[in-house]
């Protein structure tokens, strides 16, 4: 198991875990959504393939109401 | 100025003999809204409709992982027929800033909306009066620029700033009337004035959006009035006790306010001019 950072969470997951399957655990909408993996903009087609490594940072935002 | 068409009441959008251009971006209102505060998504909705509006803001926050509520905005906004305008509010640097324009670009580019490629630029200086911070939201203008960017940029009512957000590429400048969610109107009118003459001095088609501190539907009018291309406002609407009708109201200050600033005012005069004539009056005068 690795210790990442989801959204501001420490979390332990599996090794193999990708970030498809953290967004599918996290029942979030991946059309609504964009995802950061340690400040940087991970694109869409690496969701399937990216694993994490100890530490890492991801953080998922979504739009909200603003003016 | 040609004598504007009359525009047919009622219509869900606003009519105009010519559209709000912002960059690349044609808008069939002059009114921008914003869609935070409301009550419900619903209430949102509904007042979106009534406002007659084609463009809204939207925010980019940390999706809730724990305590979601199951609705997203996005399920209340037809995609097809808004632009989405993202923001960057609530950034107090030009890093930040850049950093969350960089995430709604890439929402908006899996949603398919037009809006991608543009943001709405604000960076504060001071979280009380959230006026912007002038020094980070150059810089942050001119780093969104530099990465393609269609930048509408937020800004106080300083005409110097107004003329060197313009220089570093904004695709619009939008200075505030009043403090955000103030509900004071535009305090400055002169400012504006003066705002409006630099930026449209050799290009009178740059538009200008009054961003933030309407209260009311005069609000709105005098913008136009005064010569702005659009306006942008949230809480006007929002918290108003019905906001639909406030909506509505909004619709119609930009229709109006909008038209007589195309139909030309006469000037202020210090004394009155009658309006019957005095010729062939039979009453007789007091001197």
């Amino acid at each position: 198991m690795i210790t990442i950072e989801f959204n501001g969470v420490q979390s332990e997951v599996d090794e193999k875990t990708t970030m498809e399957d953290l967004l599918r655990l996290a029942k979030v909408e991946s059309r609504f959504c964009a995802v950061e993996l340690n400040l940087e903009i991970l694109p869409k087609d690496h969701y399937a393939s990216q694993v994490f490594c100890d530490g890492d940072k991801i953080e998922v935002v979504t739009l909200v109401g603003g003016g | 100025m040609a004598e504007p068409p009359i525009p047919a009441p009622a219509s869900s959008a606003v009519p105009d003999s010519q559209p709000l251009r912002v960059g690349s971006h044609i808008l069939k209102s002059r009114l921008i809204v914003g869609t935070g505060k409301y009550d419900s998504l619903q209430l949102m909705k509904d007042s979106l409709e009534a406002s007659g509006s084609d463009c809204v803001t939207v925010a980019v926050r940390r999706e809730k992982l724990y305590d979601r509520e199951g609705k997203n905005l996005l399920d209340y906004i037809d995609l097809a027929k808004y632009t989405l305008l993202p923001n960057t509010a609530g950034c107090y640097n030009a890093t930040d800033a850049v950093r969350v324009a960089r995430l709604g670009r890439e929402i908006l580019k899996s949603l398919e909306n037009p809006g991608a490629d543009w943001v709405k630029l604000e960076v504060l200086g001071d979280s009380k009066t959230l006026l912007p911070d002038p020094i980070a939201t150059l810089e942050a203008c001119k780093l969104l620029v530099a990465e393609g960017f269609q930048v509408l940029c937020y800004t106080s009512d300083d005409p110097i700033m107004a003329v060197r957000l313009k220089a570093a590429g904004a695709a619009s400048v939008m200075p505030a009337g009043s403090p955000i969610g103030s509900g004071q109107g535009i305090l400055n009118p002169n400012n504006l004035r003066i705002i409006l003459e630099y930026l449209k001095a050799g290009d009178p088609d740059y538009p200008v959006i009054v961003d933030a501190g309407v209260g009311t539907a005069s609000d709105v009018s005098m913008a136009f009035e005064l010569g702005a291309d659009g306006v942008l406002l949230n809480t006007a609407i929002a918290h108003a006790r019905y906001p639909v009708a406030m909506a509505t109201a909004m619709k119609h200050a930009t229709l109006s306010g909008r038209l007589a600033y195309q139909a030309g005012r006469i000037p202020r005069r210090l004394y009155a001019m009658a309006s019957s004539p005095e010729d062939g009056s039979i009453t007789s005068r007091p001197w």
